[in-house]
């Protein structure tokens, strides 16, 4: 057990606008948080933070203790050092992202094999665990474009499970679907959730929420507003910020 | 006006030497200025700054230039720096120097038309620049780069006529020594042009084909 990933004082501003105001959090291991918050209110930026795919102005995130992206005297690392803490660390798309060239297979194969060095055939048979996993067994060998939008999102699931990482971040992963595609995706987070997987999501599914969300943040202008367990935002919020928004959510 | 038939049928032999030496040219160009501007390309997205500079100032003179400047400066201007070429390799190396130029600007767009989300995608799992490069990027940007690169070659061999002025003996210059001594601008440059569509019909042909194998997803 232990804390697996933790972010201290993240600040990050766009041209002169502070989106992120100095955020700290840390999630524990087999833990899935769930972040909440009006548009522009910086969530996205603060999980994109988390595995420097944004660099924040300021505030270090933490993998296990070892800050990312920067060594010990606050110096930016060399790339390689940078992936192979990215690897760590999966990170789900909004509009999925998967490599239009490749298989399904592929898609999932691809970092095991160039990242992690697998050979090939071990690479593909992880591959495949993977989509079982995420019940893609039957489309291994489609490419994205002959997938719905829920099985392209499976299949990045699957490729950031492929990593085996310590964590996964999902940054709003079923706004793009189409509403009778979102609960497949769902269904396997909580899946995920269920087996343990430390999870971080921003997602304003309600239902998702409160079945597998140990613990709810509620942000706003860059910040953490309210933190609780997912009854206690939705049903009994404190802040007047949070009510607003949450009485939105109901509608 | 008569039209000098014999003189045409004559002449066929001495402007297919000439067009011999044009695909000569055009041959070896396309081969050094593809690899050199899928180089210069692959150079404009290195991750270091100085090099996109160096390419980015590369490109820009190319396209700002004429390409008869740019011959009379590989022939005339490089031996006044100690450097001699025989017009052949002049030639060769000026269609090169410019074809690469537009090229490593197409590869630089084509890599760019891929959406950001894939590279970003790429990198979420940990893989490294020449990594996404060449496994996520290069294959899907093949679609967007070939059909404009066979177009710049089709330029080239157009361009390759120019090399006429510092006597290289290819199809332009060929015709030119004819109607030098016959006086037949009509028949010969007719001709002149008949050879280069020739030529470039089959580049066209050759070029849809090549696009008909590229793969669609």
């Amino acid at each position: 057990m232990g804390t697996v990933i933790q972010a201290e004082g993240l600040t990050k501003a766009y041209s002169g606008r502070t989106v992120l105001a100095g955020v700290s959090l840390a999630i524990e291991e087999g833990e899935t948080v769930v972040i909440i918050g009006p548009s522009g209110s910086g969530k996205t930026t603060f999980l994109r933070c988390l595995n420097h795919l944004e660099t924040p102005d300021a505030g270090v995130v933490r993998l296990r203790g070892v800050p990312v992206g920067i060594d010990h005297r606050s110096r930016p690392l060399p790339e390689a050092g940078l992936a192979k803490q990215r690897s760590r660390i999966g990170f789900v798309f909004q509009r999925f992202n998967l490599f239009a060239h490749l298989t399904a297979l592929d898609n999932v194969a691809i970092g095991p094999r160039r990242v992690l060095c697998l050979t090939v055939e071990e690479a593909r048979q992880r591959a495949r665990e993977e989509l079982v996993r995420v019940h893609l067994e039957d489309h291994v060998a489609k490419r994205p474009s002959q997938l719905s939008g829920g099985q392209q999102q499976r299949v990045a699931i699957a490729r950031a499970l492929a990593m085996r990482p310590e964590i996964i971040l999902f940054d709003e992963p079923t706004s793009a679907l189409d509403p009778e595609l979102v609960g497949e995706v769902l269904d396997v987070m909580r899946e995920l959730a269920l087996q343990g997987m430390t999870l971080a999501a921003v997602t304003h599914e309600m239902r998702f929420a409160r079945a597998a969300a140990d613990r709810m943040l509620f942000m706003d202008d860059g910040l953490v507003v309210e933190e609780g367990t997912p009854e206690a935002i939705f049903d009994a919020p404190r802040e007047e910020r949070t009510k607003r928004f949450v009485a939105h959510l109901h509608e | 006006m008569v039209f000098d038939w014999r003189l045409v049928r004559n002449s066929i032999p001495l402007l297919a030497t000439g067009l011999l030496m044009t695909l000569k040219i055009c041959a070896l160009a396309i081969v050094f200025g593809t690899m050199l501007g899928a180089l210069l390309g692959l150079a404009s997205l290195s991750r270091l700054k100085p090099v996109r500079w160096a390419v980015m100032a590369y490109v820009d003179f190319i396209r700002g230039t004429p390409l008869l400047i740019q011959i009379f400066l590989v022939y005339f201007a490089l031996p006044v720096v100690g450097i001699n070429l025989p017009e052949f390799w002049a030639g060769v190396i000026a269609l090169s120097l410019n074809a690469a130029g537009f090229i490593a600007e197409i590869v630089r767009a084509g890599v760019g038309s891929i959406e950001i989300g894939q590279a970003e995608a790429a990198r979420s799992i940990g893989m490294r620049h020449a990594q996404i490069l060449f496994h996520i990027l290069l294959p899907q940007s093949l679609r967007a780069v070939v059909p404009p690169t066979t177009n710049e070659l089709i330029t080239l061999v157009k361009g390759s006529a120019l090399l006429s002025v510092i006597s290289v003996y290819e199809l332009t210059r060929a015709g030119q020594a004819i109607i030098a001594v016959h006086f037949a601008p009509l028949e010969i440059f007719l001709l002149i042009a008949i050879f280069y569509y020739a030529t470039i019909s089959v580049l066209a042909w050759l070029s849809r084909w090549l696009e008909r194998g590229l793969p669609v997803w």
